[in-house]
């Protein structure tokens, strides 16, 4: 359950203030399938950082499964983002010297799991998104599909309650994207809660519900 | 995270940045090796000099005639008296001090030496048996001067006479002519090289009578005294002036001078030498520091990405910290360890080229030098890591 109350969040640049998110309330269940879109500028990518605590908002309150984690320390914040939040990038953002499989094992290892029980994680996600024979391959030897697989698997291998992709396809072409989407909606059927920040309309359309959002405020929110 | 799988994560970046860690862990090396060659330098200097000191004799007491040090008027003077010569009589004296081993006087003159029409001007020793121990010498065939056996002529050769005078090495026993008298051959000295200067290797040396008749003199040059013990060098000196000024009429016109003094001397110069060579050479060790530091700030720069994906996937910020802090520490340890095998390899080299000098490295400068190397690593890392720890990840992760 995500619950957003009068979020406001300004940018700073040189004398003048960007409000990039303006008095945003928004209430998200558990196992929604939301997509956020709206123009470049208009505030969605901040709505996402902040809906996974990557961002800290100058204004109003955040309450996630029933905890008000606004004023939440930085450590805490990197606690609860590695439990309860996956995310995703356009640019997939693989560390380049680690393989695939060691890639996928980061969260585990940042977590403080044994060795033991993270090799045979890792071999369950690698199984589970196809990548077995990928395990010892860096990122520069993995077609985009692929990494964006390694990505998936390295967001959801701690099982978080919120999957949140940003432009997920963005760097992808029609066919491996649509894979993709269909890999993230699987994870949704499971019961995650995936949000999709995207422009394109036609993927923003296979989501259950669809926020508009223009100049940092929501100007469209419909099921 | 854990402390290890830090450790293995930032080993694992560390060598995968190839050629920037070498060249980091190159720098450190040099450093920590300067450490380590240099003090060796030094320390082999102050072991050169003690040795050959040492190689004077032990416990060693110099006693000669005259006053080395001016105070107050000389009596005598104004009768037209000099000071009285330094005696063997003098000398017999001195070694019934209960502070006194042994003592060897000595007198020491320049003289013809020819056998089997060979010929040549050597260095010549009067003294007695006493002298070898006294010295440290060795003989390397025959015996020394026998004991009591003051009164007959015998000699005995330094090594390299020996074998210019009797190439078939067949030296003892032979007959030779020094000035006027003729000596019979006892033994000859094991090859000692040059020792401050004097070689041992060229001299001969006979019984203090006939170098004394050989001389035409009555006075000693020295008298070489061994005290019993480290502990009894002071009072051996005290006792040996005190005996001398009451037989020579209450004058004190001799000079006993012991070289622990000067040995101390050298000792301390050269120890103070060799802290500051490596104070110098640990100079080269902060500099690879900063270097190190440098290339740190770089490496946050070019990961900035990276470091906003671990805090996406919920890194902490001492988690940031501590992976580059590890880092630091990887490279300056294999810096530290390399240098140390480094330096130690030089040390051997400069002990295979210069093998009269000892170049050992000190052990505190082997281990100053490595922990120099880690401490600097990782103060060099503190600011780097404090600063990829703060980055702010959304703007990290954007690349901004």
């Amino acid at each position: 359950m995500i619950r957003l109350a009068a979020i406001t969040r300004v940018f700073r640049m040189g004398d003048q203030e960007v409000r990039a998110l303006n008095n945003v309330s928004i209430d998200i269940a558990s196992g929604e399938y939301v997509s956020i879109m709206g123009p470049s500028g208009s505030g969605k990518s901040t709505l996402l950082n902040v809906i996974g605590l990557l961002d800290r908002p100058d204004g109003g309150r955040y309450e996630l499964d029933g905890n008000d984690v606004t004023d939440l320390s930085e450590n805490e914040r990197a606690r609860v983002r590695r439990e309860k939040i996956g995310f995703v990038f356009q640019s997939f953002h693989l560390v380049p010297r680690l393989t695939a499989a060691e890639n996928i094992e980061l969260p585990l290892m940042l977590e403080g799991v044994a060795p033991t029980e993270r090799k045979s994680r890792v071999d369950a996600a690698l199984d589970a998104f196809d990548l077995r024979d990928r395990a010892r391959h860096r990122p520069s030897e993995l077609s985009g599909g692929q990494r964006q697989r390694v990505a998936i698997a390295r967001a959801t291998i701690l099982r978080p309650t919120a999957l949140l992709a940003d432009e997920p396809t963005g760097n992808l072409d029609h066919r491996i994207g649509a894979e993709v989407m269909a890999l993230l909606e699987g994870l949704h059927h499971a019961g995650t809660t995936l949000i999709v920040v995207t422009h394109d309309r036609e993927l923003g359309a296979r989501a259950h519900r669809h926020i508009g959002m223009r100049d940092g405020e929501i100007v469209a929110d419909e099921t | 995270m854990t402390p290890l799988d830090t450790l293995k994560l930032s080993f694992s970046t560390v060598a995968s940045y190839r050629t920037r860690s070498l060249l980091i862990v190159l720098a450190m090396a040099l450093g920590v090796a300067a450490v380590v060659v240099l003090t060796a330098l030094g320390e082999g200097a102050r072991r050169y000099v003690v040795g050959q000191f040492s190689s004077l004799g032990t416990n060693l007491i110099i006693v000669l005639p005259g006053r080395a040090e001016t105070s107050g008027g000389f009596p005598g003077a104004a009768l037209g008296q000099t000071p009285r010569d330094l005696t063997l009589d003098d000398a017999l004296f001195i070694s019934h001090l209960p502070q006194v081993r042994r003592l060897a006087p000595l007198n020491v003159g320049v003289a013809e030496l020819a056998s089997g029409g060979r010929l040549r001007e050597v260095t010549v020793l009067g003294s007695t048996s006493e002298l070898l121990p006294i010295r440290h010498m060795k003989l390397s065939q025959g015996s020394f001067l026998a004991q009591g056996s003051e009164r007959s002529a015998q000699i005995v050769l330094g090594s390299v006479l020996a074998r210019e005078f009797f190439p078939d090495g067949k030296a003892v026993g032979q007959r030779v002519r020094l000035g006027d008298s003729r000596f019979l051959v006892s033994g000859v000295l094991a090859v000692q090289g040059e020792s401050m200067g004097f070689n041992s290797d060229e001299i001969a040396i006979i019984p203090i009578d006939y170098a004394q008749e050989l001389f035409n003199t009555e006075s000693l040059f020295r008298i070489l005294v061994e005290a019993r013990s480290r502990n009894a060098i002071e009072p051996a000196k005290a006792a040996i002036r005190h005996a001398l000024t009451l037989r020579h009429d209450g004058e004190e016109d001799v000079t006993v001078i012991t070289q622990d003094a000067v040995l101390d001397t050298f000792d301390r110069i050269l120890r103070a030498l060799t802290l500051g060579v490596a104070g110098i050479a640990a100079i080269s060790l902060a500099v690879a520091g900063i270097l190190v530091m440098n290339v740190m700030l770089v490496a946050v720069a070019q990961r900035t990405s990276e470091i906003g994906l671990l805090k996406a996937v919920g890194a902490t910020s001492a988690d940031i910290r501590r992976l580059f802090f590890a880092e630091a520490l990887w490279l300056s340890l294999a810096g530290g360890a390399i240098g140390y095998a480094l330096g130690h390899f030089g040390a051997w080299m400069i002990r295979l080229a210069y093998p009269l000098l000892p170049a050992f490295p000190p052990a505190w400068a082997s281990v100053a030098g490595v922990a120099t190397a880690l401490i600097t690593g990782v103060i060099a890392s503190l600011l780097p890591a404090s600063r990829a720890a703060k980055l702010d990840p959304v703007l990290a992760l954007s690349g901004k």
